[in-house]
């Protein structure tokens, strides 16, 4: 029983057997994750080197912890802080510190594909995606497809609203990959101008542009960040009335009066795409999310580390 | 093929067993049964419901122990874990191991090193019920053992639950 992939590049290449192994193997991890001792010893002769050309907390954090409690050795790499800012190249940077000894890289850039253009360089190292562009952050989904299955008991017929900016968010990319290849509904909502016009035969998901009709219809809505970053045009006037057609507010959710369970994958943009006393309250699993986090991507690094040989 | 114990043998095998662990732990609350997974997981059940039984006074603590993420063979084999189940603590317990066959001894080694994490127990014990004599290569010997049988390594040693029986093949 292996991954049928080297490499964890996106959702895309996986197939509904790979992420059923990786979701059960997080499983044993989140137990493991609940002992007196929170650390195994299975990557005890791995090197990881976590590459990260944009700004991470979460997902950052997540991977060296993930990294340690799998007994692997880790080294951090801050694009900003670095000979990238000499003028080093993407592959050479890589190929300097796999001189060095290292097994697995995994790396988050701002450009699409970064990745997939490592993975084809360097075929014998495992490459795990933390994010590229808009393009996809597979652990992120991996871990949301966790949290729906812990909280609702699974993803197959489940009803799941993505929420906002789905033009230039991997994370929705990454969950609608995901979701159709496990049975799941996908419906998208936001302002017209953050969803692709074609998406909806390209994906074969719904869209609904009146987010309380949207609400009514799923079990479970994941609000995705607002990304101020990578609005270079502008697509709505502003913040405020972003969050008063497209936020998630206490008052909407009263006034749907059903028992959704709300996601957002972080950093929340308080008062913009979600209000805090949603984002805060209990049908929240925010925070789980973070946790399960942990878990999930030692399942995947555990997972890559014994196909690569 | 060859059967080592028909279903009757077997019964008797585990009610023995069942007899002897009680027999060398006078106080039951200071014990812990350990099954470990995958396939010492049914023969361990068989072995705490039969001590249970014998002593009604007295709650068996017995939990699952999943090896998988301890083994020595990680990069060589991909193994799918199992579930870990020890809902109680194991810290100054006497624990005893339980599995269905002890051959090579690496799955009870990483059951060694699995079980540090969970505390630190006053004694650990390894009860199987066949142990493949001469194909060791680890340290390791059972203290509790249902049938000791000498085999070649290209043999095969298999519990069969649905016919509960041991065969060797």
């Amino acid at each position: 029983m292996q991954l049928s992939t080297k490499h964890l590049l996106g959702i895309k290449d996986l197939s509904p057997k790979d992420i059923s192994l990786i979701l059960s193997t997080a499983q044993q991890f989140k137990e493991v994750l609940q002992r007196p001792v929170k650390k195994v010893p299975s990557l005890r002769d791995v090197t990881i080197v976590n590459l990260f050309y944009e700004n991470s907390t979460r997902t950052r954090i997540s991977f060296e912890l993930a990294e340690k409690r799998l007994g692997a050795d880790t080294i951090n790499f801050a694009a900003s802080a670095s000979s990238v800012k000499k003028g080093e190249t993407l592959l050479d940077t890589v190929n300097n510190i796999l001189s060095m000894k290292v097994d697995m890289v995994v790396m988050r850039h701002s450009a699409s594909g970064a990745p997939h253009f490592l993975a084809k360089h360097l075929p014998n190292t495992g490459i795990v995606n933390a994010g590229d562009g808009i393009n996809e952050h597979p652990t992120q989904a991996l871990l949301d497809a966790f949290s729906i299955t812990e909280k609702t008991g699974g993803l197959e017929g489940k009803k799941i609203l993505l929420i906002g900016d789905i033009m230039h968010s991997r994370v929705a990319l990454s969950n609608i990959y995901l979701l159709n290849k496990m049975g799941a509904e996908v419906m998208l909502s936001g302002p017209p101008t953050l969803i692709p016009p074609y998406i909806k035969e390209a994906m074969g998901v719904q869209v609904e542009y009146d987010l309380k009709k949207a609400l009514k219809w799923c079990d479970v809505a994941n609000v995705l960040r607002i990304q101020l970053e990578r609005q270079n045009q502008v697509l709505f006037s502003s913040l405020r009335e972003y969050n008063l057609s497209y936020g998630v507010t206490k008052k909407l959710l009263q006034e749907v009066d059903k028992d959704i369970v709300i996601m957002h994958p972080g950093p929340i943009n308080r008062g913009v795409e979600i209000d805090s006393d949603v984002a805060d309250g209990n049908q929240s699993i925010i925070l789980q999310q973070v946790e399960n986090g942990v878990a999930v991507r030692m399942a995947a690094l555990y997972l890559l580390a014994g196909t690569a040989n | 093929m060859k059967t080592i114990l028909d279903k009757q043998q077997l019964q008797l095998t585990i009610l023995r067993l069942a007899h002897q662990l009680l027999e060398n732990n006078d106080d039951l609350s200071q014990v812990v049964f350990l099954g470990i997974q995958p396939r010492g997981v049914q023969v361990s059940q068989r072995i705490a419901t039969h001590i249970q039984l014998l002593s009604k006074n007295t709650e068996v603590q017995y939990g699952v122990l999943d090896i998988t993420f301890y083994r020595d063979d990680v990069r060589d084999e991909l193994h799918v874990a199992g579930k870990t189940d020890i809902n109680f603590s194991i810290e100054g317990k006497r624990v005893v191991l339980i599995d269905d066959v002890l051959y090579t001894g690496r799955t009870i080694r990483a059951a060694l090193d699995a079980l540090q994490d969970f505390g630190r127990p006053s004694k650990v014990e390894l009860a199987v019920l066949v142990d493949r004599r001469f194909n060791r290569e680890l340290p390791i010997q059972p203290d509790f053992c249902g049938i000791a049988i000498d085999t070649v390594a290209s043999q095969k040693v298999k519990l069969e639950w649905d016919k509960e029986e041991v065969v060797l093949y």
